[in-house]
């Protein structure tokens, strides 16, 4: 008896000195490294074994949990980390429906949310979530300006059957009418699908200028190929989600002169000195590369990085008015990060508002192309 | 939609509907003989597919492992029976089949990967990789389970699917690969442009389903897997072994899937978890032709790859929807037409 309570008086003693000690800022963070999001999860992840210590003074803990690329898990994770871990401030995921989940927690326990995929969220949701990646529809401005700038007319529009492929839709229709073309068809396809023979016969029925497509990662090269090989000649779009090597190794000769937009950080090397993000892109890729082989730069690990920055440069403002692990200091944090401004990351400049929760402007996105097998920027 | 494109589609229903045949076969062969509704079937699918493109890629994949290690385990169960019922005879046997040979094979693939060989070595070294891996997974999670209920084998069978779908992400990675097409040549027969890869995936489909018609009638052992399936007591009765059928339904699952894998994946873009899918469009079929006949499970399959091809010209958002609901009706069918009551021996 009296071992136990000596015990549990050690316990005690244990719980009451860590909350004294707890001066660190702790970030919670949920991806899917495994499940149907691994082949862009994995790339977040890794992004976190790079990043800082220490933000803005102070030392960072970052706690980053599994959630098998599945919404509910997302969301059972980010309650976890709230109400077990409490951390100052939770990341995630890599899919949108698992974003949804964690922003719906968030909002409800108060607590500020760095989300690393593109979400449109109601206004009372947004109090609380800021949005990393660039909205969808100024990456897909790009590619509008560049449609319009070639005459195009009609377009072709095949996607995944999900909701980055929703996205990508709304996204491309957004532009439409400001850049002069109509978008003729709406087809889907899923990740693991074998074959598009139909959906391509449908779009090659319609016959438009140009195609985009709303896939991700390899999974845009099928389309492509299968436009390719019933001899296609217009121009294929892709997205943001589609830039890596990969996809070039899965689609070979065959998306040679696939465009697509994407943050400055796939091809630093090749932006103009007076680019503002040039130094902080090239760092980082060069340190990803170093890290995890040559060529497997993503855009998904800049994302964590520019996550990571965001809360680095609110945390000095927070620090002033509260202690870290405390609803106050939740509520500090929310209000500075809500008010960064200048915050280079590697796919932009932050400006953030609190009318506009992401706060990228032009500077966050370039066009590429596929030359000789290799993305390279577009001049 | 015009006669061209009708024709288009139909190709391309065709030619998938030959791979979700051969895959209805290898499910319907497992369930009849052993009872196991064969989730992972899809996973050799995988197994093939990445790992000859990774080694046209000059990397080793890393199938070798599950088999290396799969056949010891099998060997350590294996010799912990041989030692219990001293049975020594059966060692040399055993090291043979599950320590020599997965060890022979891995060896050959590691030499075999830097040397960019012709593609048809490639080929038999992804059979000789992935075909043990059929018999193994039988002797480590079905052998000891061999009377339990069909929900059980079931329940073990999910496992199985998650644990080599896990072990597929950790060696092939998140991105899809596509390997060589065997042929770029393109025969042109009115309106349609066919690709020699889609004329292979067909005539490679009809090849095997005849060989296969013709183990199940002509060979001893065919006969014996017949006997199995239409009743495991009885066969084991009149001297049928039927650990042995099950290990050979299983070779057999898993050279279906392989050489499925082969056959699509240069025609798609595969990823570690997409055999799945494509095993349970094959399981669709099998029920469209009520689990029961080899014909009729071919059939249901074709039916299905056509389904899929004309649904995703004309609804491609709601195609999975589409596919997979035509299994309802059939199973009110085939509940209504049975009067049996469920039949579980023993």
């Amino acid at each position: 008896m009296i071992r136990r309570f000596s015990v549990s008086l050690a316990a005690l003693a244990a719980a009451v000195f860590a909350s004294f000690s707890h001066a660190e800022v702790t970030i919670g963070v949920t991806l899917g490294a495994t499940g149907p999001g691994a082949s862009l999860g994995i790339h977040y992840k890794n992004a976190f074994q790079l990043l800082p210590k220490t933000l803005g003074g102070e030392p960072v803990k970052y706690i980053i949990l599994e959630d098998g690329s599945d919404a509910t898990n997302a969301g059972k994770n980010a309650r976890k980390l709230i109400t077990e871990d409490k951390v100052d401030v939770v990341m995630g995921s890599n899919g949108v429906p698992s974003s949804l989940q964690i922003a719906q927690v968030a909002f409800e326990t108060k607590t500020p949310f760095v989300c690393l995929t593109p979400i449109s969220l109601a206004p009372d949701k947004l109090a609380w979530a800021f949005i990393v990646p660039q909205p969808t529809e100024l990456m897909m401005g790009a590619v509008a300006e560049h449609m319009k700038a070639n005459g195009v007319k009609t377009v072709g529009f095949i996607g995944f059957s999900d909701a980055w492929g929703d996205l990508m839709y709304k996204a491309t229709e957004h532009h439409a009418a400001a850049y002069g073309y109509k978008v003729v068809t709406n087809e889907r396809y899923a990740r693991a699908d074998t074959s598009v023979t139909g959906q391509i016969l449908k779009i090659l029925a319609a016959n438009p200028d140009a195609v985009v497509v709303g896939g991700s990662g390899t999974g845009g090269a099928l389309p492509h190929v299968a436009l390719v090989e019933r001899g296609y000649k217009g121009r294929i779009y892709h997205n943001h989600g589609t830039v890596n090597r990969e996809f070039i190794k899965v689609g070979a000769k065959a998306v040679e002169g696939a465009i697509a937009p994407t943050g400055p950080l796939i091809v630093p090397e090749e932006l103009p000195a007076n680019h503002a993000t040039k130094a902080v892109s090239l760092d980082f890729t060069k340190r990803y590369e170093a890290a995890f082989g040559e060529g497997s730069r993503n855009a998904f690990g800049g994302y964590s990085h520019d996550a990571v920055m965001l809360v680095g440069a609110a945390i000095p403002v927070a620090m002033k008015k509260a202690k870290p692990g405390t609803p106050e200091f939740r509520q500090a944090l929310r209000d500075a990060l809500e008010n960064v401004k200048n915050v280079v990351g590697t796919h932009g400049v932050y400006n953030v508002t609190p009318a506009n929760h992401n706060g990228l402007d032009d500077r966050a996105r370039v066009l590429v192309r596929v030359e000789n097998g290799v993305w390279r920027l577009m001049k | 939609m015009t006669g061209d494109i009708v024709l288009w589609l139909a190709q391309d229903g065709i030619t998938n509907g030959a791979i979700y045949a051969l895959l209805a076969l290898a499910l319907l062969l497992v369930f009849s003989v052993t009872r196991v509704i064969f989730v992972p079937q899809g996973e050799f699918i995988t197994f093939a597919a990445l790992s000859l493109a990774m080694l046209e890629a000059g990397r080793v994949p890393g199938t070798i492992w599950i088999l290396v290690f799969g056949g010891l385990a099998v060997a350590a169960i294996e010799a912990f029976a041989i030692l219990r019922e001293r049975a020594w005879r059966r060692l040399p046997r055993i090291v043979l089949l599950y320590v020599v040979l997965p060890l022979a094979v891995a060896a050959a693939v590691w030499w075999a990967a830097p040397r960019s060989l012709n593609q048809w070595m490639l080929v038999l070294l992804v059979l000789a990789m992935v075909v043990p891996l059929g018999p193994i997974v039988y002797r480590i999670a079905f052998q000891p389970l061999a009377s339990a209920s069909v929900l059980v084998l079931f329940i073990v069978s999910m496992a199985v699917h998650y644990v080599l779908t896990g072990l597929s992400l950790v060696f092939f990675g998140g991105e899809g690969l596509r390997s060589r097409p065997f042929s770029d040549a393109k025969f042109k027969l009115g309106v349609l442009d066919i690709s020699a890869q889609s004329v292979w995936v067909i005539v490679a489909s009809v090849l095997l389903i005849v060989a296969l018609w013709f183990l199940f009638e002509r060979t001893l052992y065919g006969k014996a897997l017949r006997a199995t399936a239409m009743n495991r007591v009885g066969a084991r009765i009149v001297g049928i072994p039927t650990v042995l059928t099950g290990h050979l339904s299983f070779l057999l699952a898993a050279f279906i899937g392989a050489f499925s894998g082969i056959l699509i994946s240069p025609i798609t873009t595969l990823y570690y978890d997409t055999g799945f899918l494509i095993g349970l469009k094959g399981f669709v079929g099998a029920i469209l032709g009520g689990m029961a006949s080899y014909p009729l499970a071919a059939a249901g399959a074709l039916a299905v790859g056509l389904l899929e091809s004309f649904s995703s010209f004309w609804a491609s958002a709601f195609k999975e929807a589409i596919v997979f609901t035509l299994i309802i009706p059939m199973l009110v069918w085939l509940s209504l037409k049975s009067h049996r009551v469920e039949e579980e021996e023993e």
